[in-house]
């Protein structure tokens, strides 16, 4: 009998990228390279206030300064950012007083994505923020959102309309100077999404953002700015995919969290971009930085990432708890096939008494890619009693991929409670068969026992797309032997 | 005939295990296949089912009127073979009801109907979980997870009931068991028993042939089946052992 895991393995690596396309349709771009023309060119174009041309400028001046990071267990490529475009938006014009307005190209678009812009069609209690390459090309919902006096808007939007609190929030938790990308980020950012809920509010939907890469040799440098005022709740979710192109694109965004006192903020990351093709040709390159600060006591901060597009993931949703009695918590599976890598991991700062923090994570690897943890748990002398619990799984599909872990623990105070657990398994020939042997074929046998392994995780989605993770975990592995 | 074994051969990794088995299952039989350790008892199971690395050497084997070894694993377990295994497998985080029924829908869709409507599957299960005696806290449980030896393998014979295949082959699914837990299995499968399916029960000892009484029972020895009776015949090697059978090897079939 043939060897049942290669042929699988075979077969899932000629699976193909499903969001492949490119959407033919006139854009803007700014020619390429990156200086302080730049800045001023992208600032006029959003119409900008000065401090915020102050602020990007500021941060240019610090990206030239920081050094390119080293501590990474992949080799890092080398990226020429005179190469690339800081600038795409649809020609029709960057913004859109509503969707009639919008090409009907990019709404076909975003339907081909399974993100219905229409409100007529849309997921039943979902906002959408659709961004595509620099612009963000539709909000719904925004009507219904205004009568509970949340703002979910672009950042452009918000820049224009909101100022004082885009000023007095921006750059608080990822400054412009925080590390190379997210220097570049707030140089260069062209938009992005932004969330006020006022005191109080339970925020009465899903908020939403799909992000869309479309032109070549651009970057995307999204950012979003999330404000939980105190004692309001929102879950937020991040979806994002990307045509198949040779060449590798940049993206580097931020997203920085602020929850207020007894404030929740439940972030949530479907990461499909490209992944290149399976020798490593093309794919993105997804650098990311995004941190939340639980401000006020009580306070939680909740990230839940799925990952499993981009040929070099690389990020670190961090939490930092500075309110007492705040919680921080991280799941996430990560999925590495081909030669994806994905570095990723958490940070969680304790810097309250009584702060507690959650992470695990489910790491998957087949075909040659490469999966590693790296995580964070640091407390501080005043915070007392911080408890922390990190659990860290590994999966391995086949024999020539890598699962690496790399746990840090700084305590310097020595009521604190911090428990590590970690397990490495395979997907065995014999639970195959198992499951072949009551009628289940090898792919769906592998997608059950994926699935079964991540729940944990999954289970963490909000229910609407919970249901896409599982199917887009099932599609990303189908043919691998787990 | 369901089931007619034909001078099957088979190796694993160059080394010959099966030495040309001849077998004939109908419906409504039970036969048992006795034998020492390796004597390829287990073998003939994972041959049957189509386990990876068992390579066929020769012979042939049909299934219902069709070439069983044509068929891919899954389509084996579709076409109505089960295999109650000796070792159940653990799937962590897949609920066994979620497993069950994934399967039963894959068989379904397997024979061109549509997938059991919820209601209808509950029914089933509560219906089934009754006759086997199966703890319906385990059917919420992740797969085999943590199970005790005894509940893995009550949890096969639940499966088992859940699929209603036509043939089932019980994989010394007395091992490991107490005189309870066998009580309790054998109950199971004899009142699954019918005069539309069979089973094949591969066991070291008598004592549960006591509980599901044969109709035939086999001795394999060497890769082959030496000698074939009645259920006295298992008796007669309880009370002997097996080295009788040992010298004079003969080819027998039923």
């Amino acid at each position: 009998m043939p060897n049942k895991s290669d042929d699988i393995l075979e077969e899932y690596s000629n699976k193909e990228y499903e969001f492949g396309f490119v959407t033919d349709i006139e854009m803007e771009v700014a020619p390429k390279g990156l200086s302080e023309e730049t800045i001023h060119f992208i600032s006029a174009k959003k119409g900008e206030p000065q401090w915020l041309l102050d602020w990007r400028l500021k941060a240019y001046q610090s990206f030239l300064k920081q050094p390119e990071p080293h501590w990474q267990n992949f080799e890092l490529p080398k990226v020429d950012f005179q190469d690339i475009s800081y600038y795409a938006a649809p020609k029709s014009g960057a913004k859109y007083k509503s969707l009639d307005e919008v090409d009907p190209e990019l709404i076909a678009t975003f339907e081909k994505l399974g993100i219905p812009l229409s409100e007529q069609k849309i997921l039943a209690g979902v906002a959408v923020d659709a961004v595509f390459d620099s612009v963000s090309v539709a909000t719904t919902y925004k009507e219904t959102l205004k009568e509970h006096g949340i703002i979910f808007c672009s950042i452009s939007e918000a820049v224009k309309e909101h100022s004082e609190l885009v000023q007095k929030y921006l750059g608080t938790v990822v400054p412009h100077s925080d590390n190379l990308y997210a220097a570049l980020n707030a140089a260069v950012f062209s938009d992005g999404s932004f969330v006020y809920i006022p005191k109080g509010v339970r925020c009465p939907m899903e908020l939403s953002t799909y992000f869309r890469i479309n032109t070549e040799n651009t970057g995307q440098f999204e950012r979003t700015l999330i404000i939980a005022d105190e004692g309001s709740y929102v879950s937020y979710l991040e979806g994002c995919t990307a045509p198949k192109r040779d060449e590798n694109q940049l993206h580097a965004a931020v997203v920085e969290l602020i929850a207020m006192e007894n404030a929740e903020i439940k972030y949530s990351t479907v990461q499909n971009w490209y992944p290149g093709d399976k020798e490593g040709n093309g794919g993105i390159y997804n650098f990311v930085t995004k941190r939340g600060v639980c401000r006020g006591a009580h306070a939680k901060i909740s990230w839940t990432q799925v990952e499993t597009g981009s040929a070099i993931t690389w990020k670190y949703p961090s939490v930092i708890l500075q309110g007492d009695y705040s919680t921080g918590e991280f799941y996430s599976v990560a999925v590495t096939k081909n030669k994806q890598i994905a570095d990723t991991g958490t940070k969680m700062f304790h810097i309250g008494k009584g702060t507690k923090s959650r992470i695990i994570s489910k790491g998957i690897s087949a075909g040659e890619g490469q999966n590693s943890y790296r995580g964070l748990v640091q407390v501080s002398a005043k915070a007392e009693n911080a408890r922390n619990f990190t659990q860290c799984d590994s999966l391995l599909i086949g024999d020539r991929c890598g699962a690496h872990t790399f746990p840090y623990i700084e305590s310097k105070n020595s009521s604190a409670t911090i428990e590590h657990e970690a397990t490495t398994s395979k997907i065995g020939e014999d639970q195959i068969f198992y499951l072949n042997q009551r009628g289940i074929d090898t792919e769906k046998a592998v997608a059950l026992i994926v699935n079964g392994y991540a729940k944990e995780v999954l289970n963490q989605l909000p229910m609407e797309f919970a249901v896409e993770a599982q199917k887009l975990l099932s599609i990303s592995l189908e043919g691998s032997v787990g | 005939m369901l089931l007619d074994i034909k001078n099957l051969q088979a190796s694993v990794e160059n080394k010959q295990i099966l030495k040309g088995i001849n077998l004939q299952v109908n419906p409504g039989e039970v036969h048992a296949i006795m034998g020492p350790n390796g004597s390829g008892k287990s073998s003939l199971a994972s041959v049957l089912t189509g386990r990876q690395n068992y390579e066929v050497t020769g012979g042939e084997v049909s299934f219902d009127g069709r070439d069983l070894l044509d068929m891919s694993p899954e389509d084996r377990a579709r076409e109505g073979l089960f295999l109650a295994f000796q070792y159940p497998i653990e799937i962590p985080g897949v609920s066994n009801i979620n497993f069950l029924r994934t399967a039963l829908n894959e068989i379904r869709a397997y024979h061109n109907e549509p997938p059991i409507e919820a209601k209808e599957f509950l029914k089933l299960t509560r219906e089934k979980q009754k006759l086997v005696e199966f703890d319906a806290k385990l059917t919420n449980r992740s797969l085999n997870e943590g199970f005790s030896g005894g509940e893995k393998k009550r949890n096969e014979i639940f499966q088992l009931a859940m699929l209603n295949p036509k043939l089932s082959i019980l994989d010394e699914t007395d091992s490991g068991l107490d005189i309870d837990a066998l009580r309790i299995v054998s109950n199971g499968v004899n009142k699954l028993r019918s005069d539309k399916n069979a089973f094949i029960v591969i066991t070291h000892y008598q004592r549960l042939l006591e509980y599901i009484v044969p109709d035939f029972v086999h001795v394999l020895y060497d890769g082959k089946i030496v000698k074939s009776g009645t259920k006295e015949l298992a008796l007669e090697l309880e009370e002997k052992g097996y080295d009788w059978i040992k010298e004079p090897v003969t080819t027998a079939s039923v």
